[in-house]
């Protein structure tokens, strides 16, 4: 028989190994699958052009950094907000609101240049961002109303909003009508770091704040109180913390990351504002920040894995004409094997006899 | 000889505890047996070995003269031995009925069944109704009933874990009736406790366990309750004593406190006033759920209280939260320390950060100096004998005993001018209780004040100089302990219990 057995202490070793674990489980369980439905084509090719060539192609390795970016920034906010048990769901809709106002300031200034003006926009961003998240707080925290549902709700209303921004009073003016912006202009696109691909200053600002991301919950009374209130809310109000300011700090941070990263992609790989702009980041930030263990470091590396599984879903979909829901069964499969393993940290496997005996 | 139940060189491991060493027991019939030991004496253990949850390494069971081996509870029961637990498995919504044949196998709710219960509860003197939902009942009643739902199953052998821990004097000698009836009609009982008056009280034997091993099994009438707990403990208790009752000014005062409760099932305080002095240990008694809890949110600030209720050294605090209470040097410790006074998922040091004033060292400017958080952990430690591998271990993996010390000694070391404390020594073992006792008490030497909230009368006799009674949302005044005061603190405790 086989039994979990509680852990005094949580297995240092496994928290690194069960990640590992976790993706030989989907790569094994990606191969009996491909056997089986795949006729004509060789296993071994589609393997690897999902896993080995994003990452030995310089083209596809900026591209892996480039979807990683924004990932990263809402997954940052969201491990804040669901340490502390605050469950926002609806980072793609302060993604698009964030979006939306920073790129909204950019195009007011179309025709000025200055360096003041990136600062100026993503202000706006992470204002809009937290504007959104902070309706859900509002609602909670005054009417106890379910923050899952509103963010999750006020999602749709946001893709909407853009898709009425763009066909109004953003609309370029010599677009033929189309419904996107004008292009930004050179003050308002962030700038390449990496000549030649589409890497931008946003990757570095991503990593910045990861490790104050990472100083704040290790070193400060506020990512105590996040992480407090998360496993213990009544120790939470025993120690004095208000559980209605870590409701507002959980939202407003991830609401405004979440509307930074909108901007960033608005103003990076897209370079104008148009109904392109939901990528679905915001829903896949969330696999992100749990396969990191909402770790602000380990969400870094777990981005780049689910940026892979993008791109290797968008390879087999054009080489292979495989559906594009190959990246959600992966991503999907990376979670649920993940969330299995994780279970490896506190217990133990032990293999008993029928008689009662310890092997 | 014949014995009931032999029970020869049990071992039992965990890994590389023995949580039972070569532990052997023997119970007479019609005996009332006394299991004494610690927390993490092994007690529990020998328990499920016998009620067939747990089975040993190493020994053999006798059962009426038979080779017994359960291989679970179930099996024990068929055989004749039951169980009633330190926790009720009752639903509170269904009636006692409903619970007693949601415990029975193969039983039918009618009108026999009915009578069945109503025949137990009039031979045992177990009064009980048993139309009447269990979620209005007190914890007494409740304990009625398991009590009742065991007794259907006509066991030869009732185990009882700590079953007056949270009786009221009067229901724990209705109790004594009751198993001393059970026993002359030939169910010998195993009776489960750390409470050596009681035990001194009713049990015909004792076994005592310590660490696992049989430490001595005698007759506990031969022994003074001091050297029963000295045996348990395996050192010298501390004798308590105040050595400077130098009691001063009002330091702190309730006046006329009332507060409706936001919970259904919450209770209502009302009118609650009380001052204390400095210098002075305050206790006040009375069953749980009478207002306790409720008193404490207050007490502590997760609650704020109406302007002009609460009173600290001169200020209203009514308003303000714990953290900023603490830096007026109030400290709490609550009843609950998995959850609510400690973060179970957290090391030690991490749970230093839950009661931090801000003279210390702690943090600055809101970053936390894990160094000193270190240290500090390390002095809680040292001071207060916690038995801990590391400051990093998780609150949830101490013994009950070790946290509460952690939890004393993390407020202590603050030197709090007034210290208000729930349970100090709830489910602690006699030695760690001891401990307890003996800071609260330096403490209060130094010139503090103690506010002790406790259903233990034992531990508020010992320790407190005035004491009141809380009993359905009110308290009553002092009670006067110079006339006839133990009957007086009965009478209000009971006076005003449900049913």
């Amino acid at each position: 028989m086989i039994r979990l057995i509680l852990r005094t202490q949580p297995s240092k070793a496994m928290i690194f190994l069960s990640p590992l674990l976790a993706i030989t489980l989907t790569a094994v369980t990606a191969f009996f699958i491909f056997v089986f439905i795949l006729t004509d084509i060789e296993v071994s090719s589609v393997f690897y052009a999902l896993f080995v060539e994003p990452l030995i192609d310089i083209y596809y390795v900026s591209e892996l950094l480039v979807k990683a970016t924004p990932l990263i920034i809402i997954a940052l906010g969201l491990s804040i907000g669901f340490r502390a048990g605050v469950w926002n769901i609806g980072a793609e809709g302060q993604y698009v609101i964030g979006g939306i106002a920073g790129s909204t300031v950019g195009l007011y200034f179309y025709d000025v240049e200055g360096f003041w003006l990136m600062p100026l926009m993503s202000l706006a961003a992470i204002l809009g961002g937290m504007f959104y998240a902070g309706i859900a707080a509002f609602l909670r925290t005054k009417y106890q109303v379910n923050e899952i549902l509103v963010t999750l709700m006020l999602t749709y209303v946001a893709v909407l909003f853009l898709s009425a921004m763009v066909q109004g009073p953003l609309r370029d003016p010599s677009g033929f009508n189309f419904p996107e912006s004008r292009l930004f202009h050179d003050s308002a696109l962030l700038p390449i770091i990496w000549q030649g691909t589409r890497v931008n200053v946003s990757l570095i600002i991503a990593i910045i704040l990861s490790f104050v991301a990472w100083f704040g919950l290790k070193k400060h009374i506020s990512g105590m109180q996040v992480k407090i209130t998360g496993s213990a809310p009544r120790a939470a109000k025993f120690a004095g913390f208000d559980d209605k300011k870590t409701v507002w700090f959980s939202l407003l941070i991830s609401g405004g990351l979440a509307g930074l990263a909108g901007l960033f992609e608005a103003a990076g790989p897209i370079g104008q504002l148009n109904p392109g702009l939901p990528q679905f980041y915001g829903f896949t930030a969330i696999i992100v920040a749990f396969l990191a263990r909402l770790h602000p470091i380990a969400i870094i590396f777990s981005a780049l894995l689910i940026a892979l599984t993008y791109l290797g879903g968008e390879n087999v979909q054009i080489y292979f004409n495989l559906p594009s829901s190959i990246t959600n069964i992966f991503q999907g499969m990376l979670l649920f094997y993940f969330l299995a393993c994780e279970i490896l940290i506190k217990y133990k496997v032990v293999f008993i006899k029928t008689t009662g005996q310890r092997i | 000889m014949n014995h009931q139940l032999e029970i020869n060189n049990i071992t039992k491991s965990y890994g590389d505890l023995k949580a039972n060493d070569d532990v052997s027991l023997n119970i007479k019939p019609s005996s009332i047996h006394a299991l004494l030991g610690e927390n993490g004496a092994g007690k529990s253990t020998l328990v499920k070995v016998i009620y067939g949850s747990l089975i040993p390494d190493r020994g053999e069971m006798k059962w009426l003269g038979k080779s017994y081996s359960p291989k679970n509870p179930f099996d024990a029961r068929e055989q004749g031995i039951a169980m009633v637990f330190q926790h009720f498995s009752l639903f509170e919504s269904l009636t006692v009925e409903e619970n007693i044949v949601l415990g029975l196998d193969g039983v039918r709710l009618d009108e026999n069944f009915t009578e069945q219960i109503t025949e137990y509860s009039k031979q045992y003197g177990l009064d009980i109704n048993p139309q009447q939902v269990v979620g209005d009942l007190s914890v007494g009643a409740r304990q009625r009933v398991e009590i009742i739902r065991c007794l259907m199953q006509n066991p030869k052998l009732l185990i009882m874990d700590e079953p007056t821990s949270v009786l009221t004097p009067q229901e724990v000698s209705d109790l004594f009736i009751t198993l001393r009836k059970l026993a002359d009609d030939g169910c010998s009982i195993l009776y489960i406790s750390h409470k050596l008056e009681e035990v001194r009280q009713i049990c015909s034997e004792a076994t005592i366990l310590r660490g696992g091993k049989l430490v001595e099994s005698c007759i506990p009438q031969d022994y003074s309750q001091q050297e029963l707990a000295e045996m348990m403990i395996g050192k010298k208790l501390i004798q308590l004593a105040r050595s400077n009752i130098n009691t001063g000014e009002d330091i702190f005062s309730i006046n006329d406190l009332s507060q409706k409760s936001d919970d259904m099932f919450g209770v209502n305080l009302k009118n609650i006033s009380l001052s204390i002095t400095k210098g002075s240990i305050v206790g006040i008694a009375g069953v749980a759920g009478n207002g306790q809890d409720e008193l404490m949110e207050l007490l502590i600030g997760e609650v704020s209280s109406p302007a002009g209720t609460l009173n600290f050294k001169g200020g209203d605090i009514g308003n303000l939260n714990s953290h900023q209470r603490r830096q007026l040097s109030m400290f709490f410790i609550p009843e609950e320390r998995l959850g609510h006074g400690a973060v179970p998922d957290m090391g030690l040091n991490e749970n230093m950060l839950i009661s931090r004033p801000q003279s210390s060292e702690m943090t600055s400017y809101g970053v936390i100096d894990w160094g000193n958080v270190e240290k500090l952990t390390q002095k809680v430690i040292s001071d207060f004998d916690v038995q801990t591998p590391s400051t990093k271990m998780l609150a949830k993996s101490l013994s009950g005993g070790n946290l509460q010390k952690f939890m004393v000694g993390r407020e202590l070391i603050q030197n709090p001018e007034l210290l208000i404390v729930s349970q100090p020594t709830w489910g602690v073992d006699a030695g760690s209780a001891n401990n307890i006792h003996q800071a609260l008490i330096t403490l209060a030497d130094k010139g503090s004040a103690i506010l002790i909230i406790s259903q233990d009368l034992d531990e508020i006799l010992t320790l407190c100089e005035q004491i009141y009674v809380l009993s359905e949302g009110s308290l009553s005044t002092a009670v006067d302990m110079k006339e006839n005061g133990l009957e007086t603190i009965s009478q209000l405790m009971v006076g005003s219990e449900k049913q």
